[in-house]
């Protein structure tokens, strides 16, 4: 970290370490992690549109997004995006709640980090399951 | 400290734009209150989005087509794309803000998501409204 001191020299300010060695309670991991989900979201909405102009184009590029789909890849990523779309909506319900002055305290807010990983898992499977049976 | 029941006559400007809400934010809450709504609407239509998604993934491109020749379904689907893009747009803007510190980049890449968001709507609603109209 470069600083100035009074005379207007430059000079390097020793840093104390924060981020580096800080254990992150969970709070914070899930905050940062409705960010990242937000970002992958945005990234999945490219295929959403993607399986839209294509199935307003012909059978021909409908049949290409369902193959790529329909392959290991495609699955990973659906997978990936199913687990992303529940933890932002587990998250953005708990959000709402805080907005609105509710859950704040320390105790309530780590309860209901549970309850937005047990929500988050809990979609995740019953959107895989029931998605999977439909096939 | 300052009492806030008694005008500060040694600023000689109005308070009309803080009464109207733009501190130095510029914008207000606009900004964030549209992303509250917008998250408040996509809650019933994520869920029924999953739900439709799970339906359609193992059907033809007819049966897309046939499913979009419904006009609640495909105003549904174009309230879907319309509150997530705005959302997402939302949502973005903030990161950049946040983690994007050079002028330049920030400027660009605001536009940018800006773009990108523009064109995806668009190319995403106009495929559900050919899919509506032509099948």
């Amino acid at each position: 970290m470069v600083g100035r001191d009074s005379t207007g020299k430059p000079v390097a300010r020793p840093l104390s370490p924060h981020l580096q060695v800080y254990r992150l309670p969970l709070t914070v991991i899930l905050s940062i992690t409705h960010r990242i989900t937000g970002i992958g979201l945005s990234v999945g909405t490219a295929v959403l549109v993607w399986w839209l102009v294509a199935a307003a184009t012909s059978d021909t590029s409908y049949a290409t997004v369902s193959w790529f789909l329909r392959s290991p890849i495609g699955y990973l990523l659906l997978f990936g995006w199913s687990v992303a779309l529940w933890y932002h909506f587990c998250n953005g319900l708990r959000h709402l709640g805080w907005d609105f002055g509710h859950g704040l305290e320390l105790a309530q807010a780590r309860a209901s980090n549970r309850m937005v990983l047990i929500g988050t898992a809990l979609f995740t499977v019953l959107t895989w399951v029931i998605g999977l049976a439909a096939q | 400290m300052a009492n806030p029941n008694k005008v500060d006559v040694a600023v000689m400007r109005s308070m009309l734009s803080r009464a109207r809400g733009l501190g130095s934010a510029k914008s207000g809450t606009a900004h964030w209150w549209a992303q509250r709504v917008t998250a408040m609407a996509l809650i019933p239509l994520v869920v029924w989005f999953v739900a439709t998604i799970i339906q359609l993934s193992h059907q033809p491109r007819s049966a897309v087509a046939h499913w979009m020749a419904s006009p609640i379904h495909a105003a549904l689907l174009l309230a879907l794309l319309a509150a997530m893009f705005h959302h997402m747009q939302l949502g973005l803007v903030v990161v950049i803000e946040d983690y994007v510190h050079s002028n330049r980049l920030r400027v660009v890449s605001l536009l940018l998501v800006k773009a990108m968001t523009a064109v995806l709507f668009l190319a995403s609603a106009i495929s559900v409204v050919r899919l509506a109209v032509a099948g």
